[in-house]
């Protein structure tokens, strides 16, 4: 039997890769890959207690998540295709027309 | 004993996959070192008795989304993106700051204690089976929101057709833009000819 505190490590850890990336990368897609990892933590997080705590709860919320990722991509992604377009470059650091 | 090198390994992939996942250059690379990950986040699941969302793991996660990211990654042009710079000016502001967050939540991680206990035992899922189990709960206790996550991906569907699409006066410009340019350069021609 696994502890419920390994699977909170590394559900921690693998939280903490996505913030990392979602700071330093340029490339506006790998930073919503980045936010992929991030829910992809929390998901973990949810079923495993929801295996330790006996309840289906978690999982119901994972699946939710799981929804709310599909429809993020989505947008984010036309949003990445609507930037290309007019700026003919994805890197958040060329998108600066606002800071005057 | 089988299931602690399982996880291991799996622990082990993830923590690799996700940090050459965010390292590398080729952002194809990327997208495909976050499929592994998927892939070993679904062999997690198993060992949690939860057989559905490993399912829903590989078929949406790894099936729908990454698919729309390659998609995404191909319209963009990639050629460029291989010489410029991955990350920006200063990433060890970013590094520190994510280094403090897990060492922050690994310090506190075993402070936790588990609350009450549920209904739903693993003898009582695999009584029911697991997908049954999540259905009976979802079209139940949580069928508002499952209504409201239907209505969250109209909305997206909505907004990728309206961001995705060109605006129809851009296009009238472009058409436009085409149609006049030939013009003056057969102009050209006929002064030259001239």
């Amino acid at each position: 039997m696994i502890p419920l505190s390994w699977y909170m490590a590394l559900s921690a850890i693998l939280f903490c890769i996505g913030v990392c990336g979602f700071l330093t990368r340029r490339n506006v897609i790998i930073m919503f890959l980045s936010l992929e990892l991030m829910l992809n933590g929390v998901n973990l997080n949810l079923v495993a207690l929801s295996h330790f705590l006996e309840s289906l709860r978690g999982q119901a919320f994972t699946f939710f998540i799981i929804t709310v990722a599909a429809a993020e991509a989505a947008i984010g992604l036309g949003i990445a295709i609507a930037l290309y377009r007019s700026r003919r470059s994805v890197h958040v650091d060329t998108v600066n027309q606002l800071k005057g | 004993m089988f299931i602690q090198i399982f996880f291991g390994y799996c622990a082990l992939m993830i923590t690799l996959s996700g940090i050459l996942a965010i390292s590398l250059r080729n952002p194809v690379h990327c997208v495909l070192m976050v499929l592994v990950l998927f892939f070993h986040m679904a062999g997690l699941y198993l060992t949690l008795n939860a057989e559905f969302l490993a399912a829903v793991q590989i078929i949406v996660y790894a099936g729908a989304i990454l698919v729309l990211y390659l998609f995404v990654l191909f319209l963009v042009s990639l050629r460029e993106e291989l010489h410029l710079d991955a990350f920006i000016a200063n990433p060890w502001i970013g590094r520190v700051i994510a280094g403090g967050l897990a060492a922050a939540l690994l310090y506190v991680i075993p402070a936790f204690t588990l609350g009450e206990k549920g209904v739903w035992s693993v003898e009582a899922i695999k009584q029911v089976t697991h997908t049954k189990a999540l259905g009976q709960e979802m079209y139940s206790t949580y069928l508002l929101p499952f209504e409201i996550g239907g209505l969250i991906l109209l909305v997206a569907l909505i907004g990728g057709l309206a961001l995705a699409r060109r605006d129809e006066g851009a296009t009238e410009t472009n058409a436009a833009d085409e149609a006049t340019t030939p013009l003056p350069a057969q102009s050209d021609h006929k002064e030259a000819a001239q």
